[in-house]
């Protein structure tokens, strides 16, 4: 999602009762230095770079539970949590905490594999690989939109290759090379709602609660955001 | 030539905006509602826009536009229905639609006619039973019946009474602004008691059935109520000092009214958000039971057990929590996280920041104070956060059989054979004894 709409994306995915402040959003402006590269402050004025998350990170925070503290520089105390990922660590030379930063990190990157989705056909694969976004791209129909299926998770796809040959020889390779929503387990992990009259869709995570992603149908207008505790919830079957 | 027509798909905007044009219409008959005003003094109608400015400023709320929506959809729940209060309590999210809910104290003399209109439906259908059950009866004296079970339901707490504990406001809810105000049903404390229990997405429809373990007394309607009722409870706080008691004396169970403190000086925000002993809950907590205020339940029963009622009296006055306004501390009872975050809204302008209070307990529940102005909100889910993951109950173990004894096993039925054998042995018997009594009778 660009950074330049979101002020108007704040609007459009009020819906939930979550915002930035007229400060916050004062301070935001295209701070991107690259695709896909993350910044992230704590007043919306000074910006520190993250680096890019490792799987060490990632199994890691597995491990650790509970609210964020708000300090980046936080570390959380593996020997408390899981001795044996502590004896690893300490085996492997370094000490047995977690900083926050590096939960911060790989949380981040856990909700956008997870459930980072864009319209289909707003990007489109070209033969020889890269993705490029699609500029005839117009925004999905009224009926489209309101179909799961028309969205897909905006990383490597994991179920394309277990497709029948029949449902292959449907999709069309330069727009539907990623994973739709439909097959998301469990089933119903996505509420989807058109708000405004019908003027924006609005899909809602139950997986990562306080994930919104909105798209105003017959315009390019799309994207996420995230306002939450950054935790996952894994009460999510028994909910449902 | 192509005689088909292209059908005119109406958009759902146009639908939406023709619902939302109804908000827009001002309400005629003048000369009624000046009469209406004279005579209750004002329906207060809050503010909405400016409680959503003033929580804008800490990053919450929804779209200018909506909070305007809802804004004209109160005026018109006023217009509808006899109201003293109202307020707008907050939004919770569904799956396939939103509540967005009022909180709402009627005027008096309104809610007992519901209730005696109740009362009067359920006379009639005590009657029809007693008339059925009559010729049940009737048909069973024919009949052998069953053996009875001796199995007594724990007795059923009663709910409080409207205007009291956790009924003291009713609430209304409507899915989007425009849409018909569905009035909710008073919350019973069994039905608070199941939902500290279960964890389920609301789906947004009024009537759907809420299954789970243990099951739920009710539809989504009372599941709603119950989430609301807990919420409020926990998270609607105001500065200290606010509210005080109407009377001098302060008694623990007489507490429940009070009133606002004319001689309130609100502290400033620096102070409140540095210290939650400034603020204070104005609702009372909901005890283990379900309900505000403790109630014995065996004083319906008619077994007289002196050491049950001894054992429930001390319960009860171990429970009785004694409400406010009891401070808030930073020190939580049970979870690891304490209970609320505070923070100020801007750092850069002082004079116009406001002290903003998020739970933690209840995410999505906010509070805010600037001077004399404060208020609560939620948008969320309508759950409570908890650090472990929710286990459901487990099912109740299986019950034990009847005990076996030699009454009730089964023995096999006896052939024929058997049966035609011990016929002519009786015959037999019966024989020689009317044979010994005639000779006894020719001694004679």
């Amino acid at each position: 999602m660009e950074a330049l709409s979101l002020p108007a994306a704040l609007s459009l995915v009020a819906g939930g009762g979550a915002g930035l402040s007229p400060e916050r959003r004062a301070g935001l402006g295209p701070d991107r230095a690259a695709p896909r590269s993350r910044l992230y402050s704590l007043n919306c004025l000074d910006w520190s770079l993250l680096t890019p998350a490792t799987k060490e990170m990632l199994a890691l925070i597995e491990q650790v539970k509970g609210r964020f503290q708000g300090d980046p520089s936080f570390e959380y105390n593996l020997s408390e949590i899981n001795a044996e990922a502590a004896a690893r660590l300490i085996e492997s030379g370094k000490e047995p905490v977690i900083k926050e930063e590096a939960r911060l990190i790989a949380t981040i990157e856990q909700i956008d594999r997870a459930v980072g989705i864009v319209p289909r056909g707003a990007f489109v694969k070209t033969p020889l690989g890269p993705v490029h976004e699609n500029r005839h791209f117009e925004g999905l129909s009224l009926v489209e939109a309101k179909k799961l299926s028309s969205y897909f998770h905006f990383t490597e796809p994991v179920n394309l290759k277990n497709k029948t040959l029949l449902e292959k020889a449907d999709l069309d390779p330069s727009t539907d090379f990623l994973d739709s929503l439909e097959h998301d387990i469990p089933r119903g992990s996505w509420s989807i709602q058109l708000e405004k009259g019908g003027t924006v869709v609005v899909l809602r995570s139950l997986l990562w609660l306080g994930l919104t992603f909105y798209h105003v149908p017959t315009t390019k207008q799309f994207g996420y955001v995230y306002f939450g505790t950054g935790e996952k919830n894994l009460d999510l079957p028994f909910m449902l | 030539m192509d005689t088909l027509r292209d059908e005119h798909l109406i958009p759902p905007t146009f639908e939406a905006a023709e619902k939302c044009k109804a908000l827009f219409v001002k309400e005629g008959g003048e000369e009624e509602h000046e009469e209406v005003e004279e005579e209750m003094g004002q329906p207060s109608l809050p503010n909405v826009m400016e409680t959503a400015f003033y929580f804008e400023q800490a990053g919450i709320g929804l779209n200018k536009d909506e909070s305007y929506y809802i804004f004209l959809a109160l005026k018109n729940l006023i217009n509808l229905h006899p109201i003293q209060t109202c307020r707008f309590w907050g939004k919770i999210l569904g799956l396939e639609m939103n509540y967005i809910i009022a909180e709402v104290q009627l005027r008096e003399g309104e809610e007992e006619e519901e209730i005696e209109e109740e009362g009067e439906g359920s006379i009639a259908e005590g009657e029809k039973e007693l008339g059925e059950g009559e010729e049940e009866e009737e048909q069973k004296e024919k009949e052998a019946e069953p053996p009875k079970s001796t199995y007594k339901p724990p007795p059923e707490i009663p709910r409080e009474a409207n205007g009291t504990g956790t009924n003291k406001y009713v609430y209304f809810v409507c899915n989007e602004p425009g849409k018909p105000w569905m009035k909710l049903p008073p919350v019973t404390p069994a039905q608070i008691v199941c939902a500290r229990k279960i964890k389920k997405f609301f789906t947004g429809r009024l009537d759907a059935p809420v299954v789970t373990f243990p099951p739920f007394p009710g539809n989504e309607a009372n599941y709603l109520r119950a989430q609301i009722a807990r919420i409020s409870a926990g998270t609607h706080v105001s500065p200290t000092g606010f509210y005080q008691f109407a009377e001098e004396d302060e008694e623990e169970e007489g507490a429940d009214t009070y009133e606002e403190n004319p001689e309130f000086e609100p502290p400033p925000v620096v102070e409140m958000v540095e210290s939650l002993t400034m603020w204070a809950h104005h609702v009372k907590g909901i005890l283990n039971q379900g309900r505000c205020s403790w109630i014995n339940p065996s004083q319906k029963s008619e077994e007289n057990e002196e050491e049950d009622e001894e054992e429930e009296e001390e319960e009860g006055e171990e429970q009785q929590e004694e409400r406010g306004p009891p401070l808030l501390t930073v020190i939580s009872e049970d979870e690891d996280i304490p209970a609320w975050t505070a923070q100020a809204s801007t750092n850069l302008i002082p004079q116009y920041s406001i002290a903003i209070l998020q739970s933690n307990r209840w995410p999505g529940a906010y509070a805010f104070a600037s001077g004399r102005k404060f208020e609560n909100i939620y948008f969320g889910w309508g759950h409570k956060y908890s650090s472990e993951s929710h286990t459901p109950a487990l099912p109740l173990p299986a019950q034990t059989e009847f005990p076996t004894g030699p009454e009730i096993t089964e023995t096999v039925d006896p052939t024929v054979e058997e049966e035609m054998a011990f016929k002519v042995a009786q015959e037999e018997a019966l024989a020689e004894a009317e044979e010994e009594e005639d000779e006894e009778g020719e001694d004679d």
